[in-house]
Order: C-alpha cells, then structure tokens, then sequence
C-alpha cells in the first residue's frame, strides 16, 4: 500500500488559515472536517495535532478563538483569523505560490532549454 | 528574533500551563463527541464509532504530551521540581542544612570582605576617567643608589616634548597656612604645573580649573580649592570664584571647587585630601634656575590613547640615551640615569598590594576548606541517603536525572549560603571597617558595590558546581543489589566514597596547616618588630607640628634666617618647657619625626665628601634632618664618638653635622668620621664639618635597622616643615591646645596640627602589618576549627559505618582499650598525612611570602613544628569523641537491634 503523504512543516498552519478564510469562523472539528473534505481524503491528517497547531496560532496571534454553540447546539470553541491572520496568510500565499511556480519550471524544464 | 519569541511564548506558556492543557484536554472531548455523534448518524454501532473516532483522532495523550514538550520549558520544570524537593530535604534535616549553609556563608564572606577592599584598592585605584593612561616618572640613578629622585625642569619639557604623552604634570606636596579664618589652619596644598587636572582628566564643579596652555614660569597666583575645603572655609559660599585666599601670605585668586567626591592622587592619606592647588611653571622665583640637576616634585603623565606602557617605556629609553649623551655633565655614566614608567594605580598601591595578595590568598584557602568540609558533609549524607537513591534507581530514575537533583540540591546550599555570607557583610560593613588600617590607600572607597555581589554570587555557583557535583555523581553510582539488600543494616559505603572522603580530610587538615604556618611567621614577624629596640625611646614623647609660612616672594618672609627662625623657636621652647607636666623640649623639622611621615616627606641631600671629585662622581643621596640640639637627648639617642650640637653652633659659626652609624660605616668605612667635612647643597659651595656620631636609630622604619641619616642644626639652617617633642608627663587630650596658645602667642599666624604621641605613630607604623596578621591569624583560626570540624565528622561517621564490626569484636573479647586506639589511629593517620602535605604547601607558601616577613626565616623550624604539633593535637581531640563512643558501644544491644 502506498502511504499517504505527510502533512509538510508548516503547511497545515496554512491550510487552517485558508480554510477559516474562506469559510469564516469555524470549530475544531470543522476544520479539521473540511481539510479532509478538501484534500479528498489524499491527505494523512492525524486530527489530534490539529488542536496544539490551534494552540500555537492563537498564541501567535493569527487566529482568535471564543466558546459558542456548534449546530447541533453543543459547547464549541470557534475560530476565526484576525488582522494579523490574514495578513500572514497573504503573505505564506504569495510564498507559496512562488515556490510552487520555481518547483513546476524546474520540473517542466527540458534538457534542450538549458543548452 | 524568531528563537527569541519562541522563548518569549515558552516562558509564557510556562506561566499558564494548566490553562492550556485544560482547554487542549476539553477541545479533544469535543472533537470526539462530534465524530462519534457523526458516526453513530452514519449508522455504526456505538461501541465502534467511539473507536473509529478514537483512532482518527490518533493518541490524545501523546498530542497533549508533545505539545507540553514543545510549547514549555522542560528544563525549568524540572528545576523547580528538584528545588521543591531540595528544599523539602533541607527543612527535613535543619541541623544540616544550617551547618552546611552556615560554612558556606563563613568562607564566601571572607573571601567577599576581602575581595571588597582588593576591588577598591587594587582593582579600581584610580578615581579618574580611562586611568589606565596614567602613569608616574619615576627617575632613578642606581649608580649612586637613588631611586626616586625627582624629575627637573628641562626634563620635564623634554618629556613634554618626546610626543608619546597627553600631559606631563609636576606636582610639589606640600602644606600651607590658610590664614584670614578665625583659626589660622594649616591646609595640604599641592602645587602643580597648570595642566595638571587636565591630566588627571577632571573638571571642576564651580569654576575652572588651571588652563593647561598656560605658561606662566613662576606662580600664576590661581588657587583651586577643594570642595571640603569651601564648606568649612568658605560656608559654601556660591561667589567664591574670583574671590582671594591667603595662604603662606600669599594672595591667590580662587578660579575653581573641585567636585565633592574628588580624591587627588597621592601615596599618603595625606596627600589624596589635598585642599587647595596653586599652579606654576616652576621655572622663575620663587623656584631655583631650570638646570638639569636640579631636582623636585613628581612627574606624572598622560600617554597617547592606546599606547601601551611597555612602548611607551622603549621610546623614554630611547630618550634618556640620547640625553645623556647630549649632556654628560649633567648625567654622568656612572649615575646610570633613567626614567622608569610606572602605572600609577601601581605605583600609589605599592607596598600594601602584597599584605593584600596574602590576605586573599589566605581567604581563598578558609573559602576551599569550608566548600570541603560541606563537600564532606554531603559525602556524608549520601550515604545515609544510598537507599533512597537506590529505590529511585530501580524504580527506573535515569542516573543523569539523579545527578541533577542532587546537583541542584547541593548547588542551592552554596547559592544559599553565599546570599547569607554576603547579607551579613552588608549588615557588618561599617562594624568591619573599624578594623582595617587607616593607611590603607582608598580606605574611603572600600564599598559593596554590585560588582562585590556579583563576585559573591559568581564564588558560590563556582563553589557549588566543583564541590556540589563530585559528590552528586558518586551518590548516584551505586551498585543497586548490594545497597538495597544492606543499606541500613550497618554496611559499609562505596570505596570510593569513602577514599573521596579521607582525601577530602586531608586536603582540609593541609591546608589549614598552610595557613596557619603562614599565620605563625607573621606572627612571630609582628612580634620581632613589635619588640625591636627601635634605638630611640618614644615613650611619653609627644610631638606636634607647625608651619611656617614660604611666601613665594623671600623678601617678605620674616624667617628667611636660621638666625630670624632661632628667635621664634627658642621662645616656643622655652614656653612650652614651663608647661605643666614637660620635663624637656626639643625641636626638628618634619624629617626628624621618628617613623611619622611617608617616603614623599623625606628629605634627601647630596652627599658631597671632601677630597672626591665632584664632577667625576654622582654624590649619594642622604636623608637628612634638622634638629636643636636638645633632640638626641629628648629621645635618648646615644652619642658613639665626638660631641652633638650645643647652644654656641649659631648660623655665623662653622657649619657642623652629626651622622649615625650607618652613614659612618657606608662612606667612611674603618675611617673616623669626625672631623671630616662635607657639602650638602650642590650649589652651594659651604663646607660642614661632621662633629659627632651617634648610634643607629630605627626612625625611618622599624623593619630597617640602619639607613644612612646626617642632622643639621636647626639653629645653623632654617627649616618651614617643624616639629615640637615634648617629653614628660603630659595630658594627651589639652597638649595640643596648650602647644598651640603658646605657638601662637608668639606668631598668631602659625597653625599648629598633627599632635601625637610617638608610641602612636609607632603603632601605626605597623598598622597594615598588624591588620594583615591580625587577619591571617584569624582565617587560620577558622580553617583550624573547620578541620577539627572535618575529621570529627569523618571519625565519627567511621564509627558508625564500622559500629557493627566494632561490636563483633567486643563480643569476641576485644579489649576496650583496643578499640579506642583503632580508632583513634585512624585519625591519627589522617591527621599524618594532611601534615605531611601541608607541610610541602607551607614551604611553598612561606617562601613566597619571605619578602613580607621580619627576622624570621621563612622556614622557621619552630613555627613548622608548633603548629604541626597543634594540628596534630586538635586532630586527635576531634578523634577522640567519637573513639569514646565507640569503645562505650554496648555489642549487646548493637548487634540485637539490626
């Protein structure tokens, strides 16, 4: 069986971000539920450690967090991105999509084009 | 920065730990329930959503586990743990924990006491900014003997000149009349070229001080005042500048006040509380023709930044060797003329920075020993304690982890006991400082300062880390089978334990023999000198010291005549003979005064002998002194050969000198001196003729028996620096008021200050002598009882471990007797072998003390064997205690009980 790929340091701060940022202010476990819905399922997320990662970004101060009702009317802790979330967001996207874009030229590069 | 935040929220987190492990621990509850309830909707049965979302989720207790790792300190948590514990342990044994941190505390506040006064007097000697730049000129002529002998000059503008310096100042220490207040006061006065503060690099606080540019080759007629000087004078008052002060009768404007806590530079108390400077070039009236030879006043410089004395001295040299080839009329060969650049924190510490390096080695020595009699206490103790670290081992405590408590248990301890070493000192500063001599440069600025504190913290950690840590890895080394099965059934410690144990005895009885071998020799160098025959009798001799005025203009002054100064120094006499109480009088000036003033007072002439070629020849340097004729008698110094001085030697008869032995034996070896005539002024051509000899007197130093002296007659040359002696059964507490109405009766003008009794000065002579012993003495006290401490500790805790077998062999018919000389034995062979040692240490250590001791050699074989025999003594009283104990043990009950 091949084994699923490892979420990459660093990464799934990023996804949280996003994913409160197009979604809006969420719980844990919607978070975590939309991950695994986003990366159908590709991704190996060990849902336990998505919970010090919230830990860790409110202590940073990317995300903000307060107690509230989930839907189905029990105790939930929501997170939403603050100022500061977003603007970190922008700025990992940006980062992101640069080295993304300098892996896919190196990766489509022909031995040709660099005689 | 990132490492930093990190470390920022760590420390945070560390705060609110709980907290956060709280919310983690509800926030995984709530995903659960969540995936359960998801689960159960997708149809699972109850049991198997719980799991599914249990493994989804993944270890909740590992998550919590890490992020506790990651996010805090572990280091910290568990320092406090193991500090929680220590002092959990500590307030279950005080007794120990008292002695331990008591011993502690002893050693690091001495070796703190002492380090403070080292940190004043040698570390930061100098009050002035960058003072590494400062130095003092030193000019010497070892061809003749001299050293020291002032700078002229052309030399100084030579200097001035050689481009290696800032500033080269002069100065010229000296006393004045400050005359205008109500009591004429006789002030130290300095005075110096005007670039002198300059160099110094010191402003005043009201006013200016002298322009450094300025040129003026006699007096500039500016006066710079101190700032004590303006509140007791002067009321403080804010329009001082401008205003003139007189002082020698001389009229000087006051162009500045120093700061308050300005200090001048200077070898004597004395000299650092100048109060007032005047400024000169030293080159016009009153001052003599600027020629070569003629030396006065102290050279002091500024170097260029950065340029290190070492290069500094090799240009100097460079310049001196051109000089004398230049000149060499004025540097004849055979003087071997030469500048020497000294530092001048070095050179104002001079003599007393041995007696200090002593003491701190003395003090380092009581700090080792305590640090190894607590490290034997906890050697001790680890072996009460082998159980419990052997049940830690085996219920799988890592041995690094051990190490640590133990670490921080005894690390604690010593960080205690230097906080209440150094808590005690602060408390005791003023107490303490009774004790340290007066002559002790920079007395006034002895402080406990941070740096003091932090030397005090930095000590014990040290302390603690070597002392703490041997001990804490033995205790953890520890062959689990054997302690758990014997531990507490009278077994025997380690080996190895108990080999560390009588090596740490050993070392404690050595180096308490080094000390106080070293305590003995001062000692008994104390008592030689406190005995000496000093050659003249001090004893109800008391001497008070007057001032006549110079003003810088001769014909002004009224005693510019031995004959005009006879007339006032004849009527004091005669006045303070119908004193009550005196039974004689004499007179002399300052260098006359036995043993009462510093090197800078004395007076030093050139000994020209008849017959010698001047020119071809440096004459020697002689210390001279101007006496009436009543003053050998006065102090019972006896005549060997020719007469003294009498009332008929006036200034218009021939001029006439007595010398002592010394000089007799040095210049006129297996001639009579008598008879032979000499000069004593370069310059002038004026031949004396040496009358008498008297025999060696210690008035230079007690420690010198015989220094080359000649006395003039203080009715044939004048003399400004004066000083009565009385002889006689005086009141110590009225004499100087009664001297002074006589003084003054005569010239309302004179100052009269400085009154004591020669056994005073004698005294104080000795002072940072004493100190130093007292001190040593002291410390060796203490290292004496902290050993006796040890090997009782040691003893005692043998008998113990070997009570068992001890009660065998009772049982088995052991005479009592026996047992006591076994043990008794071992202590004995400690107490060998720690003589044995410390002896080799105390021949190294009084060899390097050699130049501190008087008339005992350094190694005085009475002193080795006393103090042998004391430590000896001292080890098997402390032996003996625990010996009676054992041989008391009752087997019966010893071997019932286990």
């Amino acid at each position: 069986m091949k084994e699923k790929p490892d979420v990459l340091q660093g990464t799934l701060a990023l996804m949280v971000l996003k994913t409160l940022d197009v979604l809006g202010p969420q719980h844990g476990y919607g978070i975590a539920r939309r991950i695994e819905q986003i990366s159908g399922d590709l991704l190996a997320v060990n849902q336990g450690s998505l919970y010090p990662l919230l830990l860790k970004l409110e202590h940073e101060g990317s995300i903000a967090s307060q107690w509230g009702a989930s839907e189905n009317n029990r105790r939930a802790r929501f997170y939403r991105l603050t100022e500061a979330g977003r603007k970190q967001l922008r700025a990992q996207t940006r980062d992101w999509e640069q080295t993304a874009a300098i892996i896919t030229r190196f990766f489509n590069v022909k031995a040709e084009d660099l005689l | 920065m990132k490492f930093l935040r990190r470390f920022l929220i760590r420390v945070a987190n560390f705060a609110t730990r709980r907290r956060a492990d709280q919310r983690l621990r509800d926030e995984i509850a709530e995903h659960l329930a969540l995936q359960i309830e998801e689960n159960l909707r997708a149809g699972m049965a109850p049991a198997e959503a719980r799991r599914q979302a249990r493994l989804k989720l993944g270890a909740d207790e590992a998550i919590r586990e890490d992020h506790h790792a990651e996010q805090s300190l572990p280091f910290v948590e568990n320092l406090f743990q193991d500090l929680r514990f220590a002092a959990r342990m500590f307030l279950r044994s005080p007794g120990f924990s008292l002695i331990v941190i008591a011993t502690i505390a002893l050693g690091v506040g001495a070796t703190t006491a002492i380090y403070s006064v080292i940190d004043a007097t040698l570390l930061h000697p100098l009050p002035y900014p960058n003072p590494n730049e400062l130095v003092r000129i030193e000019d010497d002529l070892p061809g003749v003997g001299a050293q020291d002998v002032s700078v002229s000059v052309p030399e100084w503008k030579d200097l001035e000149n050689s481009g290696i310096f800032q500033y080269v100042a002069i100065d010229f220490f000296g006393s004045s009349n400050l005359t205008g207040s109500a009591q004429p006061t006789r002030i130290a006065a300095k005075v110096v070229t005007p670039n002198y503060f300059a160099m110094l690099g010191v402003g005043a606080q009201l006013g200016r001080t002298f322009d450094p540019g300025d040129n003026t080759p006699g007096f500039n007629l500016e006066a710079v005042i101190s700032d004590g000087l303006w509140k007791r004078a002067f009321g403080a008052d804010p329009r001082i500048l401008g205003k003139t002060v007189r002082m020698d009768n001389d009229v000087y404007q006051v162009v500045g006040v120093m700061p308050p806590g300005f200090r001048d530079q200077g070898k004597t108390t004395e000299e650092r509380n100048t109060e007032a400077w005047s400024a000169a070039g030293f080159a016009a009236v009153p001052f003599p023709p600027a020629l070569r030879n003629s030396r006065f006043g102290t050279a002091f410089a500024r170097l260029k930044p950065g340029l290190p004395v070492a290069s500094a001295q090799a240009h100097i040299d460079a310049l001196v060797a051109s000089l004398t080839k230049q000149y060499p009329a004025d540097y004849p060969a055979q003087a071997v003329w030469n500048i020497r650049l000294i530092p001048l924190a070095e050179s104002l510490v001079g003599n007393v920075r041995q007696s200090l390096i002593l003491l701190f080695g003395a003090v380092g020595l009581v700090l080792l020993i305590s640090c190894v009699n607590v490290a034997n206490l906890l050697l001790a103790r680890a072996s009460a304690r082998g159980r419990e670290m052997a049940v830690r081992q085996a219920l799988g405590a890592a041995r690094t982890r051990l190490i640590r408590q133990l670490f921080t248990e005894s690390l604690l301890l010593f960080v205690l006991g230097g906080f209440t070493g150094f808590a005690v000192l602060f408390c005791a500063r003023k107490f303490l400082l009774q004790f340290v001599p007066e002559s002790l440069p920079r007395l006034n600025e002895i402080s406990i300062s941070w740096g003091v504190l932090a030397f005090a913290i930095v000590v014990s950690i040290a302390a603690g880390t070597v002392f703490g840590l041997a001990p804490a890895w033995l205790m953890s080394r520890l062959d689990l089978n054997t302690t758990l099965r014997q531990e507490g059934r009278g077994s025997n410690g380690s080996q190895q334990r108990s080999r560390l144990r009588h090596a740490l005895v050993i070392g404690e009885l050595a180096l308490s023999l080094v000390l106080m071998i070293a305590a003995g020799l001062l000692l008994r160098s104390f008592w030689d000198l406190f005995k000496v025959q000093p050659g003249f009798n001090p004893s109800r001799v008391t001497a008070i010291e007057t001032w006549l005025p110079v003003p810088n203009d001769p014909k002004t002054d009224i005693y510019s005549t031995a004959t005009q100064e006879s007339v006032l120094l004849r009527e004091v006499l005669r006045r303070n003979r119908a004193l009550p109480g005196v039974e004689e009088t004499a007179v002399g000036d300052r260098a006359a005064l036995p043993l009462g003033h510093g090197k800078d007072d004395l007076n030093m002439s050139p000994l020209i002998r008849e017959g010698q070629d001047v020119q071809s020849s440096q004459p020697p340097l002689i210390d001279t002194s101007f006496v009436s004729p009543e003053y050998f008698h006065l102090l019972g110094m006896t005549l060997l050969r020719g007469r003294l001085f009498v009332d008929q030697d006036l200034e218009d008869t021939p001029s006439i000198a007595v010398i002592n032995q010394a000089a007799a034996r040095t210049y006129w070896p297996n001639q009579d001196p008598v008879g032979k005539r000499v000069r004593l002024r370069a310059e002038k051509p004026d031949w004396t003729t040496i009358v008498g000899v008297i025999a060696d007197a210690r008035t230079e130093s007690l420690a010198d028996a015989a220094i080359p002296q000649v006395y003039l007659d203080i009715y044939q040359r004048w003399a400004k620096d004066l000083a009565f002696f009385l002889r006689g059964q005086v009141d110590p507490a009225t004499i100087a008021a009664q001297v002074r109405t006589q003084i003054q009766a005569v010239d309302p003008r004179l100052p009269v200050f400085h009154a004591a009794t020669l056994d005073d000065v004698l005294s104080s002579s000795l002072s940072v002598r004493r100190f130093s012993m007292e001190m040593v003495a002291l410390f060796a006290a203490t290292a004496l009882l902290l050993a006796g401490l040890g090997i009782y500790g040691t003893i005692s805790f043998l008998v113990h471990e070997q009570s068992r077998e001890i009660a065998i062999r009772l049982a088995l018919g052991a005479q009592r007797r026996d047992i006591l000389k076994m043990v008794l034995r071992q202590g004995l062979t400690l107490a060998a072998a720690g003589a044995g040692v410390g002896l080799i240490g105390a021949l190294i250590v009084s060899h390097l003390m050699a130049s501190l001791l008087y008339g005992v050699s350094p190694y005085d074989l009475s002193t080795f064997a006393g103090v042998t025999a004391v430590l000896t003594a001292v080890a098997i009283a402390a032996s003996y205690v625990p010996a009676l104990r054992a041989m008391r043990l009752n087997p019966n009950t010893m071997l019932r009980s286990e």
